[in-house]
C-alpha cells in the first residue's frame, strides 16, 4: 500500500460514506460555536423541527462581539452597550440553553476566543475532526486534528447530522528546515510562507507544515502557523503529532484519562505522514532566510522583511498585481520605495486567535519590559485570548509589565482583529497588529493594518514605528 | 433552497482581484441574527462614501459614483463578473447572503476561495469558474456594450453570450443536482441516518475518548 499523508489518515478515519458523485460524508467529532455564525443555524433547526444529532459534540463561547473593557464587562451580557451586539451574544446564550449545549459564557473564566479555548480545555484533541463557523478553525490542525472553517449552512448541517458534506482536498507540504534566528517567530514563518505562495497558493489544499523549524515550535507557535493557513487559501493546516503535542494535551480538563489516555496516545502517535507518502505540491523555505515580517498592503501576501521597502508597482510585470499594489498603496497612504521602518504608527494591537496565547504575551512583554510606549502612539492594547490566559499572564506579572509600559490590559475576546466590538481603528490610522487580516476596513473604516508578530508589535509600540525587534533585543542584552 | 436551472441577466464587471469577504459585507453587518436584509450593505465600503451602520436607512447615504454598481447602466444586474480569488477571507455566509439579497444569481470568476465557493451553493447562488482569458473577453464585451447579458445554463454547464458563443464550465455533480432541484441538503443527509449511526457506533468503539462528556 502506498504511504498516506496525515491528511489522508484523518480523512480515512472519519469517512462515513463516499458517494458516486465524488462528494463524501465526513463524521465530525467536535463543533465549536460562537455568536456570529450560529444564530441562523439554530433558527434553521427550529424552523425544520430538527434536533442536534449529538449535543455533546458541541461547545460554545461568545468571542467576536464581547467588549474587552473591565467596565463594560462586569455586568455580563446586560452590560454590553451596543444593542445589536448584545442581542447576538444573548441569542447564543438562549440557543445553548434551549438545545442543552455546553457554553463558556461571558462571565465564565474559561470564556475566550473559540480557537484559544478549544485547545486550552482539551476540547480539541489530536485525531479529531473539528469544525467551526470561522475560517480560522484551521488553528486546531496544530494538534494533528482535521479542522475546517465552515459557513452557517454547514454549521446547521453538522448540528443536525454530525456530518459535513466534503470533497477530498489535495495534499500540500510546506517544509521549513533549519533554525529560526533570534527574534524570528512562528508568525514570521507563516507570513513568509504566504508571501511566497500567495493568498490563493493553497486553495483546494490541506497544507501540512513540516521540517525541523516547525518541529521545534511550541504548540502555541504551531497554532499561529495553522491559524493562517486560510490566509494562504487553504481551509486546512496541519502539523504532525509529536511529544510536544501530547505534553500540551495531558491534564487538560476535557482530555482523556486513565486507560483511555493510554489508548489515545498510542493512536495519536500514528498521526504523521508516512515516509513514502506523496504530496501534490511541495514548498520549501529555509528558516535561516526568514526575517521579522511586516505587511505593507491590503492582503496578507503583501508582506516583506522589516529591512525592506514598500514595492514599486511600476516594477511589477503582471498588470493585475501592479494594479493591486497601486490600489493598496493609495489605501495605505504609502509611497513606493518607502522603507518599512519609516511607517509611523498610531495604534498597536496584540491579540486575536493568531497571537493571544500565553507565549505570545510573554514574547511581547519581554520586549516592552522596562520601556515605555512611544508618545506618538495613541493606543496600544493587549487582549488575552481567554480568561485563563489572562489569569496565567497575571500570575506571571505580565499584566504589570504591559501596564507600566503604557499598554492597556484588556478582557478576552476577538477585539480589534475584526472590530465588531468597540475596539477599532480611526480612518487613516496605521496599526501594528498581531492579527491575521489586513483587508481594507477590517480593523475599522479606513483603518490601515500591518500584520506582525507579537515581538514586532511590542517593538513598534515602544518606538512608534516599525523596527527590527532584534535591534531592541541587542540593546537590552 | 432556491433552485437554479438557467438564468439570463445583465452583467456587472467588478475589475479587481482578491475581493475579500470583508469587502463583500463589512463586519458591522454581521451582528444581524437573520439571513436576509444584507443587500443594501453589499460592498458597503466601495459603494458608499461614509461609514455604514447596522440597521441604517441607506437611501440618503453619499454614493461612490465611480463604483460599478452605482452606475445607472448597471441597474438591475444579476450576474457578477469578477477577477481571481473572489471571496477570500472569512467563512461568513453573510457574503453570499448579501449577493443574493442584492439580486445576484451568479458570480463568474477565474477562481474562488474555497469556503465562499462552498457557501454559494447552499444559497442558490451559482459560482462559475471560467479561464482567465475568457473572463478577460467577457470584461471587454461587458464594458463595451450597455445592458450586456449572459445566460448561465446549469443543466448544460455553459455560459452563453448574446452572440451565441458558448463557454463550458465544470460543476460537481452533487452540487449541480442540489442546485437544479433546490434540494435541502440536510434532508438528503438525514436519509442516510442509518449509515451515520453505524459509523458512529464503530467510531466510538475505536475512539471512546471522543465521546466523553464535556466539562460544563
Amino acid at each position: 500500500m502506498v504511504g498516506r499523508t496525515l491528511y489522508d489518515k484523518l480523512w480515512d478515519d472519519h469517512l462515513v460514506k463516499s458517494r458516486d458523485d465524488g462528494s463524501a460524508l465526513l463524521y465530525i467529532d467536535r463543533q465549536l460555536l460562537h455568536e456570529v455564525t450560529s444564530p441562523q443555524a439554530f433558527e434553521g433547526l427550529r424552523l425544520a423541527g430538527r434536533k442536534p444529532w449529538r449535543i455533546n459534540a458541541n461547545l460554545a463561547t461568545p468571542d467576536h462581539n464581547v467588549p474587552t473593557t473591565v467596565s463594560e464587562r462586569k455586568e455580563g451580557i446586560e452590560g454590553i452597550v451596543d444593542p445589536v451586539s448584545r442581542i447576538q451574544v444573548q441569542t447564543l446564550d438562549d440557543n445553548c440553553d434551549e438545545f442543552g449545549i455546553v457554553q463558556y459564557a461571558m462571565k465564565d473564566i474559561r470564556q475566550g476566543i473559540v480557537h484559544v479555548v478549544g485547545p486550552e480545555q482539551g476540547a480539541t484533541l489530536p485525531g479529531m475532526t473539528v469544525v467551526c463557523g470561522d475560517s480560522h478553525t484551521a488553528t486546531h490542525g496544530a494538534f494533528g486534528a482535521l479542522a475546517h472553517g465552515i459557513g452557517t449552512s454547514e454549521v446547521e448541517h453538522v448540528l443536525a447530522t454530525q456530518c459535513l458534506v466534503a470533497k477530498k482536498m489535495k495534499n500540500m507540504r510546506v517544509r521549513v528546515e533549519g533554525e529560526l534566528g533570534r527574534g524570528v517567530t512562528a508568525k514570521d514563518i507563516v507570513l513568509a510562507v504566504i508571501g511566497k505562495i500567495g493568498t490563493a497558493g493553497g486553495t483546494g489544499c490541506a497544507i501540512e507544515f513540516t521540517g525541523s523549524a516547525i518541529e521545534s515550535l511550541s504548540m502555541e507557535g504551531r497554532m499561529t502557523i495553522c491559524n493562517m493557513a486560510i490566509e494562504a487559501g487553504a481551509r486546512v493546516g496541519l502539523v504532525a503529532v509529536d511529544r510536544n503535542t501530547i505534553d500540551y494535551v495531558k491534564g487538560r480538563p476535557c482530555a482523556p484519562t486513565g486507560s483511555d489516555w493510554e489508548a489515545a496516545v498510542d493512536y495519536w502517535l500514528t498521526l504523521h505522514t508516512d515516509v513514502d507518502a506523496v504530496f501534490d505540491y511541495e514548498v520549501e523555505l529555509a528558516a535561516e532566510d526568514i526575517k521579522p515580517q511586516v505587511t505593507w498592503g491590503t492582503s496578507p501576501e503583501m508582506v516583506a522583511a522589516v529591512d525592506r521597502c514598500v514595492p514599486d508597482p511600476e516594477q511589477e510585470d503582471d498588470e493585475t498585481k501592479a494594479e493591486g499594489i497601486r490600489r493598496a498603496l493609495t489605501y495605505m497612504g504609502l509611497e513606493a520605495g518607502q522603507a518599512l521602518t519609516s511607517i509611523q504608527l498610531d495604534r498597536v494591537f496584540i491579540g486575536s486567535c493568531t497571537n493571544s496565547r500565553i507565549e505570545d504575551l510573554r514574547e511581547a512583554a519581554a520586549v516592552v519590559k522596562g520601556r515605555k510606549v512611544a508618545e506618538t502612539i495613541k493606543q496600544a492594547m493587549v487582549v488575552p485570548g481567554s480568561g485563563l490566559v489572562k489569569k496565567q499572564a497575571e500570575e506571571e506579572g505580565l499584566d504589570q509589565i504591559f501596564i507600566e509600559a503604557g499598554l492597556e490590559w484588556r478582557e478576552p475576546g476577538c477585539s480589534m482583529c475584526l472590530a465588531m466590538n468597540a475596539d477599532r481603528l480611526g480612518e487613516g490610522e496605521h496599526c501594528a497588529s498581531t492579527s491575521n487580516r489586513n483587508f481594507e476596513g477590517r480593523q475599522g473604516f479606513g483603518g490601515r493594518t500591518h500584520l506582525v508578530s507579537p515581538a514586532m508589535a511590542a517593538a513598534a509600540a515602544v518606538t512608534g514605528r516599525f523596527i527590527d525587534v532584534r535591534d531592541l533585543m541587542e540593546e537590552s542584552a | 433552497m432556491k433552485a437554479f436551472t438557467s438564468h439570463t441577466g445583465v452583467v456587472a464587471p467588478l475589475d479587481r482581484a482578491n475581493v475579500d469577504t470583508d469587502m463583500i459585507i463589512p463586519k458591522q453587518f454581521l451582528k444581524s441574527i437573520k439571513r436576509t436584509g444584507f443587500g443594501k450593505n453589499l460592498f458597503d465600503e466601495l459603494r458608499y462614501l461614509d461609514e455604514g451602520k447596522p440597521d441604517q436607512d441607506c437611501t440618503g447615504r453619499p454614493l461612490n459614483k465611480e463604483f460599478v454598481l452605482n452606475q445607472p447602466r448597471y441597474a438591475g444586474v444579476s450576474v457578477l463578473l469578477a477577477r481571481k480569488n473572489f471571496g477570500c477571507g472569512s467563512s461568513r455566509e453573510h457574503a453570499p447572503w448579501a449577493l443574493d439579497d442584492y439580486g445576484f444569481r451568479c458570480v463568474i470568476a477565474p477562481s474562488f476561495a474555497d469556503i465562499f465557493f462552498n457557501n454559494c451553493f447552499k444559497n442558490g447562488l451559482l459560482p462559475v469558474v471560467l479561464d482567465e482569458q475568457t473572463v478577460d473577453q467577457l470584461f471587454s464585451a461587458c464594458e463595451a456594450q450597455e445592458g450586456y447579458k449572459l445566460t448561465i445554463d446549469l443543466e448544460r454547464q455553459v455560459v452563453v453570450t448574446p452572440e451565441g458563443a458558448k463557454f463550458a464550465f465544470e460543476v460537481d455533480p452533487f452540487r449541480k443536482e442540489c442546485l437544479l432541484k433546490g434540494l435541502d441538503e440536510i434532508g438528503l443527509t438525514l436519509q442516510e441516518s442509518a449509515t451515520i449511526q453505524t459509523f458512529e457506533v464503530s467510531h466510538e468503539r475505536k475512539f471512546p475518548w471522543l465521546f466523553a462528556e464535556l466539562r460544563d
